[in-house]
């Protein structure tokens, strides 16, 4: 019975089982978010001991527990600054990545050659290479414990990738634009603006997705910069659990958890094509 | 400001100017644009850089300046400091786990999406999306309740949990980074349908089944994205922190077992205060991390096809 089936329609089988093969390792793999998601949703008593994900009822009181905040400082304080950096770190990067990558897509300079295979060397570079002489310099300039030495960096285009990324992508736009804008009058300062920054809109929006999500996660970098609690980020303020192994606090913990979380979730719906995709063209790393 | 200063200088040149005029100003330019990078590259790169190996060779703790050693540091690293020993096997071990897992699964999963036509977007994105999320803090935090003694694993394997136990806890590190396969998966996708189906049509016509055209198309075609891939991944592997210090509550533990490179380094430099030792620390990373490169580079030339090259 099922052979002839299968010799009558012999692909649908094999589709099939390829969709409930996927379907499965995506459960298995959304697993660990659906159970962020339980746990935040539970009662103390019920987090640990239970593979059920679904609690008894739903104890909302975790929420309004991680809303008022950690060590004294409030949810909304951790969320601005949080958005602060991320903010901030955009605005470096596409301003400047931007910039270097229109002189080594378009301009021509001495050493453009050399500096070019340095900017991409500088890709591969561990960022422990450069870490601790950085903090020294922002130590010595007082800026320790402030945003500074998050920020700073990205307005002089220290992320080399995204500077790579922009000028694969203005390699690829058609030159005579700026040959017709040059004979209008046009020079490069105006033709960036005015014609190749307007065409290379999708690489700044992959741009500034990645740097928004790279610094909203990173952790490293906050846990050596920012000492007062006040000037926490969210990552920061998850951080002060870490030690923490009592289960009472598991409830509130994962709720800020997800709190923390998600912007990237809605960043990722949003512009999951532009992320995917930008992602496929270029091998940036999520 | 500039860019109305430059269309009158531009119109009046050609009259004025001799030929070479326009070229120069053009250079002007680039540096103009370049700057903020060059910046960059000289204050927050090459001087670092050449500072990091200046400390390498002293002790110094951020208050006193700076004592020369020597070749201390690194002798001491060496030869007398088993933790850092320690610290380099799990970093290696961490490596060799996590990246060909990762990747292997990557390429399966782009080569079950590959021929879809229903739901391949769908599966993209949602395989994509742990890649995105799994950096974050909030998913470390739950890998360590997930693992830990009662959590999820233990339930249903009975081990007790993975995050107590030396053995495994690193294991439950490397599952973390392999959970993310879906950023090398997308990059292998995209590979995979630039490959011409002409290709597999000849290699049908001439007999190949499945598992030959695999061999003899598919993965010379994929070999480049594959090389990429697997030198981005081996990179970012050695340079793993968030998830061990989550796991392990910011130690290292169980008896140092999620002790990995960038931690004992941040242990040394910024708990200890011995930011000689861990400048010297980052220097054998940078060497590392370029002979690993270089090599990688290097036996590429043996199994890299680029189709360029090749007759077509």
């Amino acid at each position: 019975m099922t052979s002839t089936a299968v010799t009558h329609k012999p692909v649908r089988w094999g589709r099939v089982a390829l969709h409930v093969g996927c379907l499965a390792a995506l459960l298995v793999m959304l697993y660990p978010l659906a159970w962020l998601l339980a746990t935040s949703l539970k009662p103390a008593d019920e987090v640990i001991a239970s593979l059920d994900l679904m609690p008894s009822h739903l104890e909302w009181s975790n929420y309004k527990t991680a809303l008022d905040g950690v060590n004294d400082v409030s949810i909304w304080r951790l969320l601005g600054n949080s958005l602060l950096i991320a903010g901030g770190a955009v605005l470096g990067n596409v301003i400047s990545c931007s910039l270097a990558a229109y002189a080594f897509a378009r301009l021509r300079f001495r050493f453009r050659g050399p500096l070019f295979a340095f900017m991409i060397a500088t890709i591969m570079l561990p960022h422990h290479a450069v870490l601790i002489p950085q903090y020294i310099i922002f130590n010595q300039l007082g800026l320790v414990n402030t945003y500074w030495p998050l920020i700073l960096p990205k307005f002089l285009a220290t992320e080399a990738f995204f500077v790579f990324l922009i000028v694969q992508f203005m390699r690829g736009l058609p030159r005579e634009l700026e040959e017709a804008a040059r004979i209008d009058g046009c020079g490069p300062f105006r033709s960036f603006f005015q014609v190749v920054l307007p065409l290379t809109r999708p690489a700044l929006i992959t741009t500034a997705i990645f740097t928004f999500i790279w610094t909203w996660n990173d952790f490293f970098t906050q846990l050596i910069y920012l000492f007062d609690p006040d000037k926490f980020t969210l990552t920061l303020a998850l951080r002060s659990f870490v030690d923490a192994s009592s289960t009472s606090a598991f409830g509130p913990m994962f709720a800020l958890s997800v709190i923390a979380l998600l912007p990237i979730v809605l960043f990722f719906l949003a512009f999951q094509r532009f992320l995917v995709e930008g992602m496929a063209s270029s091998g940036v790393k999520g | 400001m500039t860019t109305t200063a430059i269309p009158a200088e531009a119109r009046s040149a050609p009259a004025t100017a001799p030929k070479r005029r326009p070229k120069r100003e053009r250079e002007g330019a680039a540096w103009v644009f370049l700057s903020p990078w060059v910046l960059g590259a000289i204050v927050l790169t090459l001087l670092p850089m050449a500072v990091s190996l200046y400390l390498s060779f002293t002790d110094y703790d951020l208050f006193n300046p700076p004592k020369w050693v020597g070749l201390r540091n690194y002798v001491q690293m060496f030869t007398e400091d088993p933790r850092y020993w320690r610290s380099v096997v799990t970093t290696l071990t961490y490596v060799l786990v996590a990246v060909p897992l990762q990747l292997a699964l990557a390429l399966v999963v782009a080569l079950a999406l590959k021929g879809m036509k229903r739901g391949k977007g769908f599966y993209r994105s949602a395989f994509y999306a742990p890649s995105l999320l799994g950096a974050s803090m909030s998913i470390a935090l739950v890998w360590r309740a997930v693992f830990n003694d009662g959590g999820t694993v233990d339930n249903l394997l009975g081990t007790g949990g993975w995050v107590n136990k030396p053995g495994w806890a690193l294991l439950a590190v490397a599952l973390l980074t392999v959970w993310q396969f879906g950023a090398p998966m997308v990059i292998f996708l995209a590979g995979l349908q630039q490959i011409p189906a002409e290709l597999y049509e000849a290699a049908a016509v001439d007999g190949a089944g499945k598992w030959r055209q695999f061999l003899s198309v598919t993965v010379p075609m994929l070999s480049p994205v594959l090389f990429f891939n697997l030198v981005l991944q081996t990179i970012q592997a050695f340079q793993v922190f968030t998830p061990a210090f989550a796991v392990s509550a910011g130690k290292g533990g169980p008896a140092d077992s999620t002790l990995v490179y960038t931690m004992y380094l941040y242990d040394r430099g910024f708990v200890a205060s011995h930011m000689g030792y861990a400048s010297a620390m980052a220097w054998v990373l940078l060497l590392v991390i370029g002979v690993v490169t270089a090599v990688l580079f290097r036996t590429s030339r043996s199994w890299v096809f680029y189709a360029s090259e090749g007759d077509r």
